[in-house]
């Protein structure tokens, strides 16, 4: 293995003198230099980065989306419970591309959930949420939350049928808090049903508050990132071996290394979300609801109520719980169990790799529940029978909500007793 | 890196598939890329359904532009109010006189294709049977008590519910003969159909074309950014 010739990284093409005048202008004002070192192109990282490592730099391209489409379609979209439904269409027919933005929006949307989650699950391979980055982990965290909001906020606006029934079921579980819950979810509306009040607030919320929110995080998820390094498929810290010009020998630049692999992946994955876009936009019904394309009709309940699949598995553990407010407690525990991952696993070693039996059977055991959970959760619960099994919906939802807190439950025992293989001493 | 990639496909798949609407109504394949299918389909929907049910988010004129009309024809052959070719297609009935004739006001059909779905209209346009205990002596297998009468009755006839016995299934059978024969009414139907989805989606048109060219260009973007992965990496072990 051959080290990597730190003088072939850093090479730069040279500036004219004018450029280079002004570079230092501005350098000697801002930190301009400085930072694009420290972030980008002397930022090492770990060189055996694999797939599981496109979710980040892919999330970050959604955002960049959903913020593009997302102002232009706000420049025709009405906030209004007399017009909303219409304007949507009005985008969808008479705004030039109008449609493609629409569908960029709708399906980013989706995407986004799909990019979060093995972004989420990569942590879990790899025990990225270890220390020293438990503070990426829980910011990390922090913006699957408001991703969560921003999401549910956004789909109340197109006002449609589903979009006022979905919102109108969300909010009535904050009626599940003693006492002051009927208050909290009629201060959450502004109304006693969900209405033109509400709409608006969402909007509001959904355009600026959470993005808002969603960016800052963002910036602070890549700060800690940068200050404690990144993880990397071996779960070895690579700054232990440093080369004699200080930099990790076992790390490249992010940039151009990680910036031009990340384009292949940015490509693919827009191929694969372009094959949505253009060929199948609703995704058989699953990035847009049938029962979403007729306007919102407080008269008229859906035979069905569902949320979108990002949100199913909680939405079945909800409906598994036979009392309202325990079902919501569960629910909401399902979500922040992962805020307490990094001290809840006491394995000796990071990554999958090395780990024994017995955690990789625990994480496929999970991974099977969530994805159980959130088929389950597409379905309605009045059949006797789940993929031709003979179990109700109810049931089966019921145990794999078993599995899935007993993978955080008892992870402190499990990981302490997995019996782990020895951690090479530089990266394979 | 091959089993991600193909464990994140089966995922995507496999979400897909599962909720798959409708997998007990069956429909032939609808040609909704036709211009010939969808203009037939245009003429049905414009004599038949467009006097009591609106379909308000379509606009004449680019209705006319897709489908290959020219707005001479247009007017002359679907429109028949006195609606202008720029404006949506609206009805003169008004809601609270449809409300007392009908019992509810005829639903706008702009969106019908894509809320109910394309098996679904195909299979209630086709439902209509005799019911005389209704208020238009007719009842539909798809739409149970639906308020609308069957206003293809002259070009399907009228069928009656046989129903099921020790011998054989629920059938129906025809008890008096429209203009058109079965096969020919088939093609009416999947016609009119087809017209409803690209009133849903007018975009659907040319969506899936385009698709195809964003798909070579991202294609051949992807082989330059291979190329410049594998000179930028090559001196780097892994």
């Amino acid at each position: 293995m051959s080290q990597i010739k730190s003088s072939r990284i850093v090479k730069k093409p040279p500036l004219s003198e004018a450029a280079a005048g002004l570079l230092a202008w501005v350098d000697s004002r801002f930190p301009l230099t400085k930072t694009w070192r420290e972030h980008v192109s002397e930022y090492y990282a770990p060189r055996n980065f694999n797939f599981w490592y496109y979710f980040g730099s892919l999330a970050l391209l959604v955002l960049v989306n959903q913020i593009v489409t997302g102002i232009f379609l706000t420049m025709n979209y009405k906030p209004s419970a007399t017009e909303a439904f219409a304007s949507i269409e009005y985008i969808m027919r008479d705004v030039s591309w109008g449609w493609l933005i629409r569908y960029m929006h709708s399906t980013g949307a989706s995407a986004f959930f799909v990019v979060i989650y093995l972004h989420m699950f990569r942590g879990l391979l790899y025990g990225s949420y270890r220390k020293p980055r438990e503070l990426v982990w829980l910011v990390g965290m922090g913006i699957y939350l408001c991703l969560m909001a921003e999401a549910f906020m956004g789909y109340l606006l197109p006002w449609g049928n589903m979009s006022f029934w979905g919102a109108q079921v969300i909010i009535s579980l904050f009626g599940a808090v003693p006492v002051v819950g009927e208050g909290l979810a009629q201060w959450i509306r502004g109304d006693y049903v969900v209405s033109d009040v509400t709409l608006n607030r969402f909007f509001a919320l959904h355009v600026i508050g959470l993005p808002l929110a969603l960016l800052g995080l963002v910036v602070l998820h890549l700060l800690a990132l940068h200050e404690v390094g990144s993880n990397n498929p071996d779960g070895i810290d690579i700054k232990k071996k440093l080369g004699a010009d200080g930099h990790p020998i076992e790390g490249v630049p992010f940039h151009p290394y990680y910036t031009v692999k990340d384009i292949v992946g940015a490509v693919v994955f827009l191929m694969l979300v372009a094959a949505v876009i253009f060929f199948e936009p609703t995704f058989g019904g699953l990035f847009l609801e049938h029962a979403n394309f007729t306007p919102a009709d407080p008269l008229l309940t859906p035979p069905e109520i569902a949320p979108v699949w990002y949100f199913t598995p909680f939405y079945a553990i909800l409906r598994a719980v036979p009392n309202k407010l325990f079902g919501v407690i569960l629910m909401g525990l399902a979500v922040m169990s992962f805020f307490f991952l990094p001290w809840l696993d006491r394995g000796k070693v990071l990554s999958i790799r090395y780990r024994g039996w017995i955690y990789k059977s625990a994480l496929a055991v999970f991974v099977l529940s969530f994805l159980g959970l959130g088929y389950l959760g597409t379905q309605p619960v009045t059949t006797d029978s789940v993929l031709g099994l003979p179990i109700a919906p109810l049931m089966a939802a019921r145990i794999l909500a078993v599995l899935y807190f007993g993978f955080f439950l008892l992870m402190p025992i499990y990981t302490r007793l997995d019996p782990s293989k020895p951690v090479p001493e530089s990266l394979t | 890196m091959r089993a991600g990639w193909m464990l994140m496909m089966g995922c995507l798949l496999g979400s897909g598939l599962a909720t798959a609407q409708e997998a007990h109504l069956s429909a032939p394949r609808i040609d909704t890329h036709n211009k010939t299918v969808l203009q037939r389909g245009a003429r049905l929907f414009h004599n038949y359904c467009l006097s009591c049910h609106s379909a308000h988010f379509a606009r004449y004129q680019r209705m006319g532009e897709d489908l290959g009309i020219p707005t001479e024809q247009l007017k002359a052959n679907l429109m028949f109010t006195t609606n202008k070719p720029g404006d949506t297609m609206q009805v003169a009935l008004r809601p609270q006189d449809a409300a007392a004739w009908f019992g509810k006001p005829p639903p706008d059909l702009t969106l019908t294709a894509r809320y109910r779905g394309k098996a679904w209209l195909y299979n209630y346009l086709k439902g209509f049977y005799q019911d005389d205990k209704r208020p238009f002596g007719v009842n539909n297998a798809v739409f149970p008590d639906v308020a609308m009468p069957h206003v293809l009755v002259n070009l399907e006839g009228l069928k009656r519910r046989v129903p099921a016995d020790g011998k054989g299934q629920e059938r129906y059978e025809q008890i008096s003969p429209g203009l058109l024969d079965a096969a020919a009414y088939d093609r009416a139907v999947r016609d009119l159909v087809a017209y409803m989805s690209y009133l849903a989606e007018p975009a659907g048109l040319k969506r899936p074309r385009l698709g195809v060219w964003v798909l070579i260009f991202l294609g051949a973007m992807l082989i330059l950014a291979i190329l410049l992965k594998k000179e930028v990496w090559k001196d780097v072990p892994h």
